[in-house]
């Protein structure tokens, strides 16, 4: 058997773009656009989708997508694992196709958020009433909190915040689907309004509306859907292990352990056979400015602390050496949740097939890397190569 | 004056206020609040146990805006607050922090309070804990 046949490639990708739309827009109705901008990319229809996964975390069961794009009776999955839930979706598409299942599969994430944090309920993240009430069971908090103890822990500055997030509205700026597109500078988003110290509110990402979408086909069958087919190497998912300092977590042990995202990275990295210095274009889940700074450390990308001088040098910019994020990431887009991960993918495979447009990393790259996180400590991880 | 917590399971005792978490019989690991099963090497063999204290800050935040429900605002309005972690050797315990945030720094040392939430039954008051800096306390 040719390892085309259970290699897997992107053949096709689909966006609608993340932002603010009409109120009557559903979640559920910009995933149906997404899904035929994606079978559109790839040029197949629905009828030749032998597999599909669906993610949305509030925009209803991605199931009932079937009874807009029609009723196949093609087997379909939903997925709901919080942020990582459009990698968690990928994931499980691309195994369909190497255990035999089907040739062509869609990944579809969609969600259409109400303004402002998002509110979590405590049972379902297995917490008593109290911790809600009293007012410790708040994402944001978490990202604060996380920030705080990495910055002080590897001597790096609150500053080194708004540079990331200043890099991802310059980005945002570039990218037409972008929802965010007006650069600010440091000195503004450090003084913007306070939401948890030391996050203002431009370093922390909105809950936002939108849908993304990707046609995969086996290997043997993506040379003749895609000109340029980007092969996912590889993908890896895990949930935390004990030690890892995650969200919505009354407490921790004192000895710390591998957060979700370095085993997630490793796994990924191990079984694509590269090293994290290979990659030459990256998404990491950006839902702050913290998040992207260490979880540069987590993946690999680069050595704890190095991440002061990387931004300093613009090194994380669409021109350096390691571009992260070069869509403007969540900073620049706003997360919808079941879709976000599928933005990262659809950034890396559209620099690696050199049509990024004004962001275009220069080459085009070769090598690519995704990384999403999300609550309760999870993580996905994929290498994309052409 | 009745003081009552807002959950029963997070005290070992409200006067003098101590918490309560739980160790595991196998490995020593300590929980907090009290859980079933030991999240390090998975054993059931958990006995309760009474947490110290006194700790130092190992990270904080403040909250800043009024969160969604279920947070419960309080009957006078909402008014920012810290929220940190406190390392109190054998575990690290999320908390309410009280005291200015200004001089909240990493590594500070911390004492556990009681705070008061809304009312309780009769003329009662539901409390729960908080750590502040060490000497706040009139």
């Amino acid at each position: 058997m040719s390892s085309a046949r259970t290699e897997v490639s992107i053949v096709g990708v689909g966006l609608h773009p993340f932002g603010r739309h009409d109120p009557a827009l559903t979640g559920m109705a910009m995933g149906a656009q997404a899904a035929r901008l994606a079978l559109t990319d790839a040029g197949v229809s629905w009828a030749d989708i032998g597999y599909a996964v669906g993610g949305s975390n509030v925009s209803g069961k991605p199931d009932t997508l079937v009874s807009v794009l029609g009723l196949t009776g093609v087997p379909f999955v939903n997925v709901r694992n919080g942020c990582a839930t459009a990698g968690v979706a990928l994931a499980t598409a691309a195994n369909a196709i190497r255990a035999g299942e089907t040739d062509l599969a869609l990944v579809i994430g969609f969600d259409k958020h109400a303004r402002g944090a998002f509110a979590a309920s405590p049972a379902d993240y297995g917490h008593a009433d109290w911790y809600a009430e009293t007012g410790l069971m708040i994402t944001t908090q978490f990202f604060a909190m996380k920030d705080r103890r990495y910055l002080h822990a590897h001597g790096l500055k609150d500053r080194l915040l708004a540079q990331v997030a200043a890099k991802a509205f310059r980005c945002g700026e570039l990218n037409p689907d972008a929802w965010r597109r007006k650069a600010l500078s440091a000195d503004e988003i450090m003084g913007a309004r306070m939401i948890n110290p030391p996050l203002t509110q431009y370093m922390i990402c909105s809950p936002s509306e939108g849908a993304a979408a990707v046609v995969l086909a086996r290997g043997d069958r993506a040379a003749d859907l895609c000109e340029r087919p980007v092969r996912l190497a590889a993908v890896a998912k895990r949930t935390r292990r004990f030690g890892s300092f995650e969200v919505f977590a009354p407490w921790l042990p004192p000895d710390a352990g591998p957060s979700p995202s370095v085993d997630a990275a490793r796994a990924v990295f191990t079984a694509a056979g590269i090293a994290p210095a290979d990659v030459q274009v990256a998404q990491v889940q950006d839902t702050d400015a913290g998040a992207e700074i260490y979880h540069m450390a987590e993946t690999g990308l680069c050595e704890d602390g190095a991440q002061q001088e990387l931004l300093d040098l613009g090194e994380t910019a669409p021109a350096g050496r390691l571009p992260i994020n070069t869509d403007g990431g969540c900073l620049a887009n706003g997360e919808p949740v079941g879709a976000s991960g599928l933005r990262q993918v659809i950034d890396v495979v559209v620099q690696l097939q050199g049509r990024a447009g004004a962001r275009q990393v220069a080459g085009p790259p070769e090598v690519g890397f995704t990384h999403v996180y999300g609550a309760p400590g999870i993580s996905a991880c994929t290498v994309l190569r052409v | 004056m009745t003081v009552s917590a807002v959950d029963p399971m997070l005290f070992a005792s409200l006067d003098p206020p101590r918490l309560a978490g739980s160790r595991c019989a196998n490995c020593g690991t300590v929980t907090f609040p009290v859980q079933a099963g030991c999240a390090k090497c998975t054993g059931q063999d958990m006995a309760p146990v009474e947490l110290a204290d006194r700790g130092a800050l190992w990270t904080w935040t403040v909250q800043a805006f009024e969160p969604k429900a279920p947070y419960r605002v309080p009957d006078a309005g909402f008014t920012p607050y810290g929220v940190g972690y406190v390392d109190l050797g054998n575990v690290i315990v999320e908390s309410r922090l009280l005291g200015d945030p200004v001089r909240f720094q990493i590594g500070m040392p911390m004492e556990l309070a009681l705070l008061p939430l809304w009312p309780g039954p009769g003329d009662g008051q539901v409390v729960t804990y908080a750590f502040q800096p060490t000497g706040d306390a009139g």
